[in-house]
């Protein structure tokens, strides 16, 4: 938040110098992977050449969130561990951000039990939902692109009150296809 | 239930047993080539060192503990809960299962320690049964006489039931949504 503060509040300089900064923010904002459970691995896959993270500037996984941007939760979340799942977020320097990946950190998922976590959002500001069990990489790219967009149109929340999270749910981007029909008979003729 | 065949107790274990312990209750039980034997509470752990050091069983590995409450089972059973002890010889490469019945004698819905439910440890024999005994504890308030560290494991210690319970509701008693919130001035 450093070098906003230094700019005038008006001015034509203000403006471009705004635009460059969230230009070069968009462009690398450093994932906290906190992956606990199947949909790490798609995180993975994200992450790797096929659909490679790098092109958005995230490749770098930051595994210290003192230096993460983005809070990728990708898994269910027991009760126990939310204490270790706050104290990451806190550790996070604004801006920061939050996207919930997958049916499991947004909702619980199919693991409607007595210790899984009823959605992360309960507990900690969420800016991004990410539908899916996993989501295809592409939906978590079109998660992060969510917030790039965010950050491109809006800049950062304003300083100062409570700031509300985004709450940005994302559609999926792919259209399902239909069941192929070929010509197999079951049981007996 | 009625085309249940007769359990076929050809083991040798349960001879060798029978020979070894002469006063004491042993039963058994078999299920598809598996062997259970079921032992009273008091004797299991003379069982289990004879189980473990006789060189006609050696049951040398302790594979699993388990527990398991019989709540609400379609049959009749000896007790209410019952941990099971999973032994294997390498050696001989033979597998024995080794059961205790326990019976609450106070209501099982919170966590307070029932002097009924309570079992000699086996750490002593095979260290490695630290954990799932802490298991079984944690899961279903069963405790171990004699175990070194008997704190819950995969719960949290102020977790305020023994959740695989049968009479413990599966959503649990509100301990998924009582935690503290943090928004976004939080840092
Ligand atoms: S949403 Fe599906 S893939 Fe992701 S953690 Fe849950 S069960 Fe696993």
């Amino acid at each position: 938040m450093g070098i906003e503060a230094a700019i005038p509040a008006q001015g034509f300089l203000t403006t471009s110098l705004q635009k460059l900064i969230n230009w070069s923010r968009r462009s690398a904002l450093w994932p906290m992977p906190f992956a606990t459970a199947c949909c790490g691995i798609e995180l993975m896959a994200t992450a790797s050449s096929r659909y490679d993270l790098a092109r958005f500037g995230m490749e770098r996984m930051s595994f210290s969130p003192r230096q993460a941007d983005v809070l990728i939760v990708a898994g269910r979340v027991g009760i126990k561990m939310m204490p270790v799942l706050q104290r990451i977020y806190q550790q996070m320097t604004e801006p920061r951000w939050v996207i919930s990946m997958g049916a499991c950190a947004s909702t619980g998922g199919v693991f409607d039990t007595y210790a899984t976590v009823q959605g992360i959002d309960q507990f900690i500001p969420v800016d991004v939902y990410v539908p899916g069990c996993p989501p295809r990489p592409e939906m978590l790219l079109e998660g992060i692109r969510a917030i790039r967009r965010h950050i491109d149109q809006e800049g950062l929340p304003p300083t100062g009150g409570k700031r509300v999270p985004l709450s940005i749910a994302i559609e999926p981007t792919h259209e399902v296809a239909p069941q192929p029909t070929i010509g197999v008979t079951v049981g007996a003729t | 239930m009625a085309t249940a065949s007769k359990p076929n107790l050809d083991h040798p274990t349960f001879a060798i047993l029978k020979e070894a312990f002469p006063a004491i209750t042993l039963r058994g039980t078999e299920y598809r080539g598996q062997s259970t034997l079921i032992v009273e509470p008091q004797d299991l752990h003379k069982v289990m060192t004879f189980l473990k050091n006789d060189p006609r069983c050696d049951y040398n590995f302790l594979s699993d503990v388990v527990g398991i409450d019989y709540l609400g089972y379609p049959a009749p059973t000896i007790g209410r809960f019952a941990v099971v002890y999973n032994l294997c010889s390498y050696e001989r490469d033979d597998r024995f299962f080794v059961k205790v019945f326990l019976d609450p004698s106070i209501p099982t819905d919170g966590i307070e320690e029932d002097p009924a439910l309570y079992v000699d440890s086996v750490c002593d024999l095979w260290p490695g049964a630290e954990w799932t005994e802490r298991e079984v504890f944690d899961m279903y308030g069963i405790r171990f006489r004699n175990h070194p560290d008997l704190r819950r494991i995969l719960t949290w210690k102020e977790f305020p039931a023994h959740p695989l319970r049968k009479d413990y509701p599966l959503r649990g008693r509100g301990e998924r949504e009582t935690y503290r919130v943090i928004d976004r001035t939080d840092a």
